[in-house]
């Protein structure tokens, strides 16, 4: 019988890689996880915590996530955390549309209308935005010999807006008096990907430079043609390929590449997690949030020294009453150790991101307390 | 030149061996060009690809002309062909070469014991394996092969044996149609289809499979089907004229005959999906933990991770971009395993004939 | 399923099996299975183009947050020359390579080593869209970059060349260069497989009438094999078109409809379109996307009809064997 000789000779090299998987399979710390968790004892606060914590969103967040989830993991041994880094829509809609994802990560706070919706998902007291995450986006470019680049909030918007061509044009040089500029063309690259990055680049430059930039802030670059590339890693090799490029990125990715240092008032300050943490202080929460939601709304035009304002600040998105008691305490303990010094200090490290400050958290925390369970 | 046209022409009815290149002439006049292209490049700026480009077109007018004064216009032309199918060989092996290459040299270092025992469960910075992620490709893609190679062989057997009227028109139609469905539409297809049983927001191994399925049920129809239609017919009236019933005849005659082709096929399809990052991005999902269960709970899967890998490397980078090429070499490895598996299976079953 | 107007069909493919004979209910079941196996294939597409149908129709409409206020067509006819011109170009380079590559494995290169050479270009069906992404955006974009840099000073008369070059060398002939080595092994494999299938005698009794090796490839194997070919093409089409990941990581999108090849504003294609906005979609955005995979779809199997319908003239000349 050929066609079951011809089934045998599948499922043989199924077989195959079976015994494969077999070998590969040292089974000692594998966890079977079921969406949704399960926890084996009653939940309360200190209480061994088990079974799997579901969160979608923001690719920004990526790095953090992993140091808090091996942080958290490593407390708690039966618990696995899952962030899906799929972008910052896609972890709102996904939160929103119901119980297999426990938290969303977002670079943007919830609007008006997601916060109907929250109300359906998460019962009347709907949802709220526990920012976790600041970082500073850095401008980065590769021009050979040039190490310390400088720029003003209207020359960069200038050069992104392909009104300044070249390295040695006359506003460049205002800014870098004594250094040798060179004629090389400048090829700004962006992303040609819907990003938060982009949103608070953009955010920034149509505060910081209205004269010059005459776009709003989007997550999708708003002007057509360029050069154009996909994700942080994208921007980055582009920029990295290309004599005279310019672009922006998260400031731990920005590797060999420099950094310019960006005026802020009448002085240049190139970006730092300090730095970026101090445009937090002159911040104000945004119209929308309202009771313990915290979406903020960054001061594009700080003042004072040593402030970065060109910043991300990414949220997780959480229920403010979590009906099913496991899965609400797995989220609240793990908010709680996100949002202490530990948590934090482990992102700072992973992620380079800036570590919030003592002020700032303890207004963070009144809200991750605030979630209600059971 | 003492060629007339009339004569050229003329040739078209002499036998092709009019005279002989000597065997050495070929690798001579190929040689001959490089030194010619390497001097004249040298000249203006060198450059290996302006050497290549050169020499190229040296030889091959070189053999040609070469050819057509000694052995006549016929033999030239096919010299001309066998020159420039070599040449198409080694110009689309460059690229397939240096990506082999590329892989290997990336992926090598970072090829170690840790890479298969560990998964990423709390690992930062360097260390960690592929462990989850190996298993997840193995069982989604594993499981996905059990549910299409049956349904597209049997479909395959049914267009090119039994097949005739609307619904073989029908089904010949369909699988044209699945081929062009985009990977990524696979994918969000599966999100809906579980969706409705597991809730919004679903991620499943077994949803991978199943769009895997998708990619990969049209490609082993195609290939088998063109394989099955190359059986001669003889073949088939030669054990019918025995008596023996046509369903005996498909599974003793045509099916071992063109075994080596469909397996071939099957291989191929599951080279294919395997290596496919969207749909399973949006449907098997993201994790750093083992998950050995495809009915639940999020798979990691190899080109998921390599993604990942690539597009989120965290820090240091250099870990994360390590990992992602070993990544990638272990999936190239693991298809040369059932490719290798394929081959013997194949020679083993295919009747003796040539 | 009757053998009985089996017997009526002249179609040899589907040559007469004897009418009287025991086993007929084996017969039965197993054309019962075969059937059975086909009608999953239509139930499957039932589902797939249910869903894509379903989900997209919101979207048809348009004038939303993504399509940018544009009305859907407007929005998705650059995104659809994007992915025609992208794929036409990786077809018009891997077509012809590929038949060369499995002419030289299959006829030219001694069979020791052509068997290794097969093995190997199988291999490199496997490696994943994303590391040839990777290996399109860095290492051939790079060594791209001279020849676009020349074209656009030397060639921009031709509106393919017009330039401005491309500083990075991701352009859209980049991406076409990348899409035609990636669907060169899986077309290879097919055509290798489908000339090796060529009958001995027919190669044998073009070599005894004395036609060179070339002429017994035209003569024979080339009329031989062409469903296969065409077949191969269709799923190398079927593969470009519906390629996400590497177009994703190569391609500088931004641009409108373009005929220029080497600058670095290009038209995205539609499946790279829906992998960069998918992940930040929402609602009606969503809909817009899956529309636009819905367009592919059709333009996908308009090709694959138009190929069935030249191949279905041919038949006489192509399948057909004895």
């Amino acid at each position: 019988m050929t066609i079951s000789t011809l089934r045998r000779a599948s499922s043989a090299a199924v077989v195959l890689t079976l015994a494969l998987a077999a070998s590969a399979c040292s089974s000692n710390s594998s966890t079977t996880s079921a969406a949704g968790g399960a926890s084996t004892t009653p939940a309360g606060s200190g209480a061994a915590i088990s079974g799997e914590l579901a969160g979608v969103g923001s690719s920004a967040q990526t790095s953090a996530m992993k140091a808090w989830a091996a942080g958290f993991q490593t407390a708690h041994s039966g618990v696995t955390v899952n962030y899906d880094p799929q972008g910052s829509g896609a972890g709102r809609a996904a939160f929103l549309a119901g119980g297999n994802v426990a938290f969303a990560g977002s670079d943007s706070a919830m609007s008006a209308a997601e916060q109907t919706t929250a109300k359906t998902r998460c019962g009347a007291e709907g949802a709220i935005d526990v920012p976790v995450y600041l970082s500073a986006i850095a401008v980065v470019y590769k021009l050979d010999g040039v190490t310390d680049l400088k720029l003003s909030p209207d020359t960069l918007a200038k050069i992104f807006d392909g009104k300044i061509t070249t390295w040695n044009d006359a506003a460049i040089a205002a800014d870098n008096a004594g250094v040798t500029l060179p004629a090389t063309k400048i090829t700004p690259v962006v992303r040609s990907d819907k990003s938060g990055t982009t949103a608070n680049f953009t955010d920034y430059l149509s505060k910081a430079a209205p004269s010059s930039w005459s776009y709003p802030a989007a997550d999708v670059w708003p002007i057509k043609g360029g050069e154009q590339a996909s994700g942080t890693s994208g921007i980055i090799s582009s920029v990295s390929q290309a004599a005279g490029a310019i672009g922006y990125a998260d400031l731990s990715q920005a590797g060999d590449l420099g950094v310019a240092s960006i005026k802020v008032g009448s002085a240049f300050v190139k970006p730092s997690a300090d730095a970026a943490a101090k445009v937090l202080e002159q911040s104000t929460k945004a119209a929308t949030a309202t009771g313990n939601d915290l979406a903020f709304s960054i001061n594009r035009t700080p003042t004072g020294d040593g402030v970065y304002p060109i910043v991300l600040l990414s949220y997780h998105i959480v229920c403010q009453h979590y009906t099913d008691a496991k899965v609400g305490q797995l989220v609240k303990d793990f908010e709680a150790y996100v949002i202490s010094a530990d948590g934090q200090a482990a992102a700072a490290t992973q992620a380079k991101s800036a570590p919030l400050s003592a002020a700032f958290l303890t207004q963070v925390k009144t809200a991750v307390d605030s979630i209600k369970v059971g | 030149m003492s060629l007339q046209p009339a004569t050229r022409e003329g040739w078209r009815n002499v036998p092709a061996s009019r005279g002989v290149l000597s065997r050495s002439t070929a690798p001579a006049v190929l040689a001959g060009s490089l030194v010619a292209g390497a001097v004249v490049m040298s000249i203006v700026g060198f450059n290996w690809y302006g050497v290549a480009l050169l020499a190229f077109a040296l030889n091959l007018v070189g053999i040609y002309t070469l050819s057509r004064r000694v052995e006549g216009s016929r033999k030239a032309k096919d010299r001309l062909v066998t020159a420039v199918i070599s040449s198409s060989f080694v110009l689309a092996v460059v690229p397939l070469v240096s990506l082999l290459v590329t892989v290997v040299a990336n992926g090598w270092h970072r090829l170690d014991i840790e890479l298969f025992s560990s998964d990423m469960r709390n690992v930062l910075g360097p260390g960690g394996g592929i462990k989850h992620a190996l298993i997840g490709t193995l069982l989604i893609t594993a499981v996905a092969a059990l549910m299409s190679v049956p349904i597209g062989v049997l479909t395959a057997i049914y267009l090119v044996e039994y097949g005739r009227g609307r619904l073989s028109k029908l089904v010949t139609f369909l699988v044209d149609v699945m081929t062009g469905i985009p990977s990524i539409v696979a994918g969000l297809f599966a999100v809906a289809l579980f969706s409705i049983f597991l809730g919004l927001g679903v991620r499943i191994g077994f949803g991978g499979s199943v769009a895997l399925s998708v990619l990969m049920i049209p490609i082993v129809v195609r290939s088998t089907e063109e394989m099955l239609r190359l059986v001669p017919h003889e073949l088939r009236e030669a054990s019918y004229a025995l008596g023996v019933p046509k369903w005996r005849t498909v599974v003793k005659v045509v099916l071992p005959t063109s075994v080596a082709g469909i397996v071939t096929g099957i291989t191929l399809a599951i080279a294919r999906v395997v290596g496919e990052t969207a749909p399973l991005l949006v449907i098997a999902g993201f994790t750093q933990s083992t998950n050995t269960n495809i009915f639940s709970g999020r798979m990691m899967t190899l080109p998921v991770f390599v993604f990942n890998s690539f597009t989120q490397p965290g820090s240091p980078r250099s870990e994360g971009i390590d990992r992602a090429w070993s990544a990638a070499l272990a999936l190239i490895a693991v298809v040369m395993l059932l490719n290798l598996a394929a081959r013997l299976i194949s020679r083993y079953f295919s009747p003796k004939t040539r | 399923m009757t053998t009985n107007s089996v017997m009526r069909v002249p179609d040899p493919a589907r040559a007469a099996a004897p009418d009287r004979l025991p086993s007929r209910r084996g017969d039965r079941i197993f054309a019962g299975t075969a059937r059975t196996a086909a009608i999953t294939i239509v139930v499957i597409l039932a589902g797939v183009s249910l869903f894509l149908f379903v989900t997209s129709l919101p979207g048809l409409s348009g004038h939303n947050e993504m399509t940018q206020g544009k009305s859907f067509a407007a929005w998705v006819a650059p995104l659809l020359f994007g992915t025609v011109l992208a794929s036409t170009l990786a077809l018009l380079i891997a077509v012809p390579l590929a038949i060369a590559v499995a002419l030289f494995i299959s006829h030219y290169a001694p069979r020791r080593v052509a068997s290794g050479l097969g093995y190997v270009i199988d291999l490199l069906a496997a490696v994943p869209s994303v590391v040839f992404g990777l290996w399109g955006s860095t290492w051939l974009a790079t060594q791209l970059k001279p020849v676009y840099a020349w074209l656009a000073t030397h060639a921009s008369f031709i509106p393919f060349f017009k330039g401005p070059a491309s500083a990075t060398g991701r352009t859209m002939f980049t991406v076409g260069v990348v899409l035609a080595v990636m669907i060169l092994p899986i077309m290879t494999a097919i055509c290798r497989e489908v000339f090796l299938q060529t009958p001995r005698l027919h190669e044998e009794a073009a070599l005894a009438l004395g036609a060179t090796r070339w002429e017994m490839i035209r003569m024979t194997v080339l009329p031989y094999g062409r469903s296969g070919i065409v077949s191969a093409a269709m799923l190398g089409l079927g593969r470009a078109l519906g390629e996400t990941m590497a177009v994703t990581l190569v391609l500088s999108v931004g641009g409108g409809i373009s005929f220029n090849l080497i600058s670095p504003s290009n038209p995205a294609t539609i499946p790279a379109n829906i992998a960069l906005n998918y992940p930040d979609a929402t609602g009606v955005g969503v809909n817009t996307l899956i529309a636009s995979g819905l367009v592919l779809f059709v333009l996908t199997f308009a090709v694959n009809a138009a190929a069935r319908a030249v191949l279905a003239r041919r038949k006489d000349f192509a399948g057909a064997n004895g």
